[in-house]
């Protein structure tokens, strides 16, 4: 058996990798010091020495663990075969902690990953909630409590990436018919490239953290502990990661269909994935160009965002919210695009609309460019801008409208049924419409003033980033859990989760709002008793910890499950999709081996005798 | 011919790797974007004091190593090996002659450090990026001279020669840009 075969600890990529990471890191350090003795420099400063040693160690890791080795042989000019065999001598597991080039593999890398970043920023929110139960500081200091909502952002933004990372890696090629991604090492390095960086995430906690929160505006971030740096240096190699993914998954859709998979048959999710992926593709640079010059700016000295050295603090804010606004649609169009992928399977009902779900995910996409500043309408940037990007936010909620419309139009009459997907998928439907109806509110100036900085916010990007993300991650979890491990999760754990975590999501969200109208304000770790937030507070705090159990149970489910689930059928939710039409588990190059033509629409459920794809076995 | 089969010639690869070098040129395109719009952002009307006839010899010797650069890449194309290597060795030399004259000697010249006021550290910055992307351009050349000494590139298969062709082309043209933003446009401060 497997399980018996000895590993050798060394042997596997990730442990390779984090030890080339250390060293690379080390010797970086000491180049920089060297370059600084020649220079005439005192040899350690800690600030250019550390950043300049852990961008040295991010690439070490990923020679360390392979990354590099083809496109090192291309340089000499050997050729190199497209896949990588697994070593014999380690157990199946070891592809998991190994460089692979199967996207099926890196999209559960993705996965994973995902999972364990969600459960650590998790934990700093359960750690900051609690210390917000009860008014005054209890067992926080101020700057722990910046640090850890700092950490909770950030970390949550890298697991909603990789999220997405999983869902488009592990799914766009099989539903589109291609072998795999258009480019796999691209592919397997894009991937990499988040490992060392939530590493240099997390340590900035131990070099001073950083008390900016996540958005790390100047001039505070140009004055922030050591931890600032890390901070920076992780997110600019994870958005190095989120452009290279988002270039293969483009240039996949365009160039690996299968015969007959032309753009308005694919299924749906994949429309999303592209509107996602040409946001990230773009938009990325500017939030990277934004770090950049406030490292520079700590490093050299140089004036950017410094208003006594010729610089402005509010271009930041412009650079950096011309990604992280659009950024918010990366987030949420895959989500939506999953619930449109599911809602016509749990309904036996065609997709209403499927053009227009298709054409309003890149509007979305489109219009998302034209409207960061409505982020900055206190900021004190330049005032005729307010008006114009008031109504181009507005603009955003035409082509989400035709979404809702489509979804309920596709439920309309349907044979519903409500397994755990489609629980998490209607959840989603319902929380994103909180999310979306207390939008305009922020987005017309006169409201926004008022309501900025407060935990009105809080409560409503909590609310699109549920039912935008989280919900339709979990659904997706559940609906193809069956296709990748070939047993069924535990359905009474799975509706057990999405009982606890529904409601009390709304309970949070709500709660969040209300105390938000009433004047709280969101990043203080202490707040005066004399407002009486105390058993608001509370509330919120419990309900943050049913979600987190809630949480618990789901990963739970998936490790017990895999081993113990009953066996699944290989198309137990009698999906069209082509993926579901393979054998469990999937060929390792996919439809090589059963080759398939598009012949009809993708979602014509309950119509006799449609086809969708007619498969050719070999 | 399967799908699967026209899938992995070497001409359906080559359009794959276009595109995909394409979108990653349009995704570089937005950080130099990006500074571009920081520079009018920051300055305004006003531009750093430079060496201008420096500033017209390192714009001449890129724009030059361009022409060589499509020299090369045409040649490869035609299976004219002598002229390939040629023109890339030319490109390359170009290409190290740009960073000697803008790290090596525009960044002494100057009457300014980094730390000094906005056109100090967008000077530097803007610089100082482009040539990083020049320095891994010469880098790029260098490895497709030494494979092209080899023989390993023929008249259909030389997508890398191609590929670091499109790649300097890009650099050459951010500095189109870069060149009036610093040296021309607006008037002179610092």
């Amino acid at each position: 058996m497997d399980e018996n075969k000895k590993v050798k600890f060394l042997s596997l990529g990730l442990v390779r990798g984090i030890v080339f990471q250390v060293i690379g890191s080390l010797a970086g350090m000491g180049f920089v010091m060297l370059i600084r003795l020649l220079m005439g420099l005192p040899a350690w400063n800690a600030e250019p020495v550390w950043v300049g040693g852990t961008f040295v160690g991010v690439f070490t890791f990923l020679i360390g663990v392979g990354a590099f080795s083809d496109w090192f042989k291309w340089a000499k000019g050997e050729e190199t075969s497209d896949h990588i065999e697994a070593d014999p001598s380690q157990p199946k597991w070891a592809k998991y902690y190994n460089i692979s080039y199967d996207h099926k593999v890196i999209g559960i890398q993705y996965g994973v990953t995902s999972i364990i970043l969600l459960g650590m920023a998790g934990t700093f929110a359960m750690i900051f909630r609690t210390e917000l139960a009860a008014a005054k500081l209890q067992f926080l200091d101020l700057g722990l409590f910046n640090s850890l909502i700092g950490l909770h952002g950030i970390v949550m933004i890298a697991a909603i990436l990789l999220g997405i990372g999983a869902m488009s890696n592990y799914l766009v090629p099989l539903m589109i018919g291609a072998s795999d991604m258009a480019f796999p090492r691209l592919n397997a390095f894009a991937y990499w490239l988040n490992a060392p960086s939530a590493l240099l995430v997390v340590i900035s906690l131990f070099l001073g953290g950083f008390d900016t929160g996540w958005t790390a505006y100047p001039p505070l971030s140009a004055r922030a502990p050591l931890g600032m740096q890390m901070f920076f240096l992780g997110v600019y190699v994870i958005g190095l990661s989120s452009i290279l993914g988002s270039l293969n998954i483009i240039v996949t859709v365009i160039r690996m269909r299968a015969p007959g998979m032309n753009y308005f048959r694919m299924p749906i999710f994949v429309w999303a994935s592209v509107a996602t992926s040409i946001i990230s593709l773009t938009a990325t640079q500017l939030i990277a160009l934004s770090f950049q010059m406030v490292m520079f700016q700590r490093l050299f000295g140089m004036g950017f965002f410094d208003p006594a050295n010729g610089g402005n603090v509010v271009l930041f804010q412009h650079l950096f919210w011309f990604y992280s606004h659009p950024a918010v649609y990366v987030f949420i169009l895959p989500g939506l695009g999953m619930i449109s992928e599911l809602l016509p399977v749990f309904s036996r009902k065609p997709l209403f609309g499927y053009k227009w779900i298709a054409v309003s995910s890149m509007a979305i996409a489109l219009v998302g460019f034209f409207v960061w500043a409505h982020h900055m309408f206190t900021a004190g940037m330049e005032e005729y801008l307010r008006v114009p990007f008031m109504y181009s936010t507005m603009l955003v909620a035409v082509p989400t409208g035709v979404k809702f419309f489509s979804w309920v139009g596709t439920l309309w009459r349907g044979k519903i049924t409500f397994p755990t997907p489609m629980l998490f998928t209607l959840g989603a439907v319902s929380v994103f419409l909180l999310g979306g109806l207390t939008g305009p509110p922020n987005a017309t100036v006169a409201t926004d003033l008022h309501l900025h900085d407060t935990y009105w916010i809080v409560g409503h990007f909590h609310a699109t980033m549920f039912g935008g993300f989280m919900f339709p991650f979990f659904a997706a979890f559940y609906y193809w859990y069956p296709k990748i491990t070939g047993r069924m999760y535990s359905e009474k754990l799975g509706k057990l989760h999405f009982w606890l975590m529904f409601p009390a999501f709304y309970v949070q969200s709500l709660w969040q709002m209300y105390i938000g109208l009433l004047g709280m304000r969101r990043r203080i770790g202490d707040y005066d008793p004399a407002l009486n937030f105390d058993n608001s507070h509370l509330v919120i705090t419990i309900a943050g910890f049913t979600i987190f159990v809630s949480v618990l149970i789901f990963i739970y489910n998936l490790i017990k499950s895999a081993k113990q689930g009953e066996v699944a059928e290989s198309n137990p939710w009698n999906s069209r999709s082509p993926e579901w039409q393979l054998p469990t588990p999937i060929p390792e190059h996919n439809y090589t081996d059963h080759p398939f033509k598009v012949t009809g629409e993708p979602y014509d459920y309950g119509l006799e005798g449609s086809t969708y794809i007619t498969m050719s076995d070999k | 011919m399967s799908t699967a089969d026209i899938r992995s010639e070497y001409k359906y690869k080559l359009g794959t790797n276009r595109l995909g070098l394409w979108l990653f040129l349009v995704s570089d395109a937005f950080f130099f974007g990006g500074l571009l719009v920081s520079r009018f952002y920051l300055m305004g009307y006003t531009r750093p004091h430079l060496e201008q006839t420096l500033g017209l010899i390192v714009t001449a010797v890129l724009l030059v190593s361009s022409f060589f650069m499509n020299r090369a890449e045409t040649a490869m194309a035609h299976g004219d090996q002598k002229t390939f290597l040629q023109g890339t060795l030319i490109t390359l030399v170009l290409g190290v002659g740009f960073l000697i004259g803008v790290v090596g000697v525009e960044w002494q010249l100057a009457p300014f450090g980094p730390n000094d006021g906005a056109h100090g550290a967008l000077f530097y910055m803007m610089t100082g990026m482009h040539a990083f992307h020049v320095l891994t351009g010469v880098i790029f050349l260098a490895i497709v001279y030494r494979n092209g000494r080899k023989g390993l590139y023929t008249a259909e298969k030389h997508w890398a020669v191609e590929a670091c062709a499109t790649y300097w082309h890009f650099i050459d043209v951010v500095w189109i840009f870069f060149y009036p933003a610093l040296y021309l446009i607006g008037t002179v401060v610092g």
